[in-house]
């Protein structure tokens, strides 16, 4: 009954949504239930939700990050130009990727902060000039074919195992990153992250060094973003388009999962959980044979529908829990010359009202 | 005693000029003039659809929400238009109109999925552009009717330098700015923006502003829809997208010191923060840069040119009581009733201890 409960409530709803999905997935196609077939379906969600995962970080402290889709496509293009046919690069230009990745966060996060340029802005900034950078330096067109060691990322795995066969190595790197993601939401970071969404100046008056924790955010999401990259080179290949979109796909996901945008409220699983659902979503239109035109307004029409339903339930939730009256004997005791103050007596009145209709 | 205050619309009118100083002392270096009839035409054209689109975006950000459906909105209007119309001069009047309602439409659904089922402006209106995106592309393989030379005359001519467009779009500016500045409906939109909380405990009905709001900004993107189609002669269903009306208008908007955050900002600031684009997208031109730096250009502008006001506008507040402020009375009255308020406070304190003391016995009782 318990578990019921937590399935219709907005951190379960996702997951309810997902296991609906998965099941109408099934029936339509029974071969979906095989292991195989299922570590493939993760496989094709691992780019996007490990994307979701750095977005996570970002919302959760009240910002945006719209540079990702541009940064996974800069990284595609950098990794087909510079690895080339030479197994010997794919070391040196995957620790390059890695450092243009952190810089690109620490650009981000350091004009969002320091400069208090709105998050939205910098990062729409950051997505044109990356795109423009990008496309200026191949000459609009993507070339290059990174060596098979490379691209074995993103579409080989370990082959011949027990029951699911082939678990490929994208599976592998998604369960890592949220592992160390879920880890990240337990460190003070995670927890800072959060009560900055929530708060910012409170939490600032508390003494945390706000901008270097929203650049860190800011950081992971870059550099969830690189590690998306590296995976779709191997999946997708080298081209312009790769990784269009990739940003509203995330924050769609971020946002099915009930995080909240504005910051201060979310899990890190049930985001990763909304990209799922994602997937599952175009996968069952494409199973369910609707025409690929209608599947952007289907896909439009349940992301409104999900949303809108898991913040009904929260908020129907809330209404009911407001009803517990703050208990009498826990206010702050009055500084020394509180008479004087002037908001100190209007406080004290509103408590006693409280205090009166318990 | 009346200071000047530097507000965000003085300081975008200054990165403007800045901006055009700049743009005509490079555009000078490459053997051309800045300020040439044709080159002003250029820019004021270039203006006009941005500008269309922002004005409407001014509305909704205001209301704390944003619109990223705009993009399919220009499209579906520019197509509606085209094949309305359908190269007869005689349908221009039904065709405008059965467009702009099918926006207005467009915009009430997006208003009331925002308040009534509370979904996030952002969630919502990415999801009603998937929507029309969809409708996009079952009823539409490529572009489509023809729109006929009457209607086209309304993109191409102009009143000397200035095209009729630009017109139309300051006409328009200057009716929100009556809306925003003079109605009712626009100090409840800024109150809601602002806070919805407090406007909703102040008696304002929170949600008809905000639905105004979106679906005005939903007609404004038609009217855009509408002079791209009377640019192009025919509608297309990627006209929006390929312009990227959504982000760049919301830029705009930010650019033009609206606060994302809404309840703060001016519509001149917009047409300002768009003029700012159109001269930097001109100066790119005129000097040919690469099409692609023309995408790095314009990211480093619109952040560099946040950047330059952002960090005080956003920490300002209008102070409330005080010089520049607003309120009921003068600071003679304020002074003079200061003394009853204390004493007001005092006899509340009192009434409080006694309130307390009643609850603490009532308690002890239980």
């Amino acid at each position: 009954m318990r578990f019921l409960k937590a399935l219709v409530s907005p951190r379960g709803a996702v997951f309810l949504l997902l296991v609906i999905l998965l099941v109408a997935v099934m029936v339509l196609n029974p071969n979906f239930a095989e292991p195989g077939q299922i570590m493939r379906y993760i496989q094709r969600v691992a780019p996007v939700a490990i994307v979701a995962i750095g977005q996570y970080f970002v919302i959760i402290a009240g910002e945006f990050d719209l540079s990702q889709g541009s940064l996974i496509t800069a990284q595609v293009i950098v990794a087909g130009n510079l690895v080339g046919q030479d197994d010997s690069r794919t070391v040196p230009v995957l620790a390059l990727m890695i450092v243009l990745g952190l810089f690109v966060g620490l650009v981000n996060g350091l004009l969002t902060t320091l400069l208090k340029v709105p998050s939205f802005i910098v990062t729409l900034g950051m997505m044109l000039a990356l795109l423009g950078l990008v496309l200026w330096w191949t000459g609009g067109a993507a070339t290059g074919n990174p060596t098979d060691s490379f691209r074995q990322i993103g579409r080989g795995g370990i082959r011949d195992l027990p029951v699911i066969d082939f678990l490929p190595w994208s599976v592998l790197i998604l369960a890592v990153w949220l592992a160390l993601g879920i880890w990240i939401t337990k460190r003070p970071l995670g927890k800072l992250l959060i009560a900055i969404g929530d708060n910012a100046r409170a939490t600032r008056y508390s003494g945390a060094r706000d901008w270097w924790v929203t650049t860190r955010a800011f950081m992971i999401s870059s550099l969830s973003a690189t590690v998306s990259a590296v995976l779709l080179v191997g999946y997708a290949g080298v081209h312009p388009s790769v990784g269009r979109g990739y940003e509203f796909v995330a924050i769609t996901a971020v946002v099915l999962g009930g995080v909240v945008l504005g910051g201060g409220r979310g899990w890190i699983v049930a985001a990763v959980a909304g990209a799922f659902v994602l997937e599952a979503l175009f996968l069952l239109l494409n199973i369910a044979g609707v025409p690929s035109s209608l599947r952007d307004a289907v896909q439009g029409v349940i992301i409104i529908a999900a949303v809108a339903y898991s913040g009904l339930v929260f908020r129907s939730r809330r209404r009911g829990g407001t009803q517990t009256p703050p208990s009498p004997g826990k206010e702050p005791d009055a500084p020394d010359g509180a008479e004087e103050s002037s908001a100190t007596p209007a406080l004290a009145g509103e408590g006693a009202a409280h205090n009166n209709r318990s | 005693m009346k200071r000047l205050r530097v507000d965000s619309t003085v300081i975008v009118l200054g990165i403007l000029l800045l901006v055009i100083a700049i743009g005509a002392i490079l555009v000078a270096t490459v053997g051309r003039s800045f300020f040439s009839p044709g080159n002003i035409r250029d820019i004021l054209t270039g203006m006009s659809v941005l500008g269309l689109v922002a004005i409407g975006q001014t509305l909704v950000i205001l209301g704390a929400s944003l619109d990223l459906s705009v993009t399919y909105v220009i499209s579906l209007a520019s197509l509606i238009a085209a094949t309305t119309m359908n190269g007869n001069a005689a349908n221009i009047p039904w065709a405008v109109t059965l467009t702009l309602l099918v926006c207005a439409l467009i915009g009430l659904v997006n208003g009331l999925i925002v308040t009534v089922l509370k979904v996030n402006g952002f969630i919502a209106t990415l999801g009603v552009g998937l929507i029309l995106q969809g409708v996009l592309n079952t009823n539409f393989q490529g572009s489509a009717g023809s729109v006929p030379w009457a209607f086209q005359l309304i993109g191409a001519t102009g009143l000397g330098p200035v095209p009729v467009s630009t017109i139309i779009m300051i006409a328009l500016a200057a009716v929100v700015w009556f809306l925003l500045d003079r109605t009712r409906t626009g100090a409840h939109l800024f109150a809601v923006g602002g806070d919805p909380e407090v406007a909703r405990l102040s008696g304002v009905r929170t949600r008809p502003p905000l639905i105004a709001a979106h679906v005005l900004c939903s007609i404004f993107a038609g009217l855009a829809g509408l002079l791209l189609a009377s640019r192009l002669g025919v509608g297309s269903p990627t006209v929006g997208q390929q312009g990227g009306y959504a982000l760049l208008s919301i830029a705009a908007v930010v650019l033009g010191g609206t606060l994302l955050l809404g309840g703060r900002g001016s519509v001149w600031g917009t047409i300002g923060g768009v003029a700012i684009f159109a001269v930097v997208d001109n100066v790119m031109s005129v000097m040919q840069v690469n099409p692609f730096l023309k995408d790095v250009v314009r990211g480093v502008v619109i952040v560099a040119a946040v950047a330059v006001y952002s960090r005080r506008a956003i920490v300002r507040r209008r102070t409330r009581f005080g010089p520049g402020g607003t309120r009921t009375g003068g600071d003679a009255e304020a002074e003079a009733a200061a003394p009853a308020m204390v004493a007001a406070s005092h006899a509340l304190e009192a009434e409080a201890d006694r309130v307390e003391g009643d609850a603490a016995t009532q308690g002890g009782a239980r």
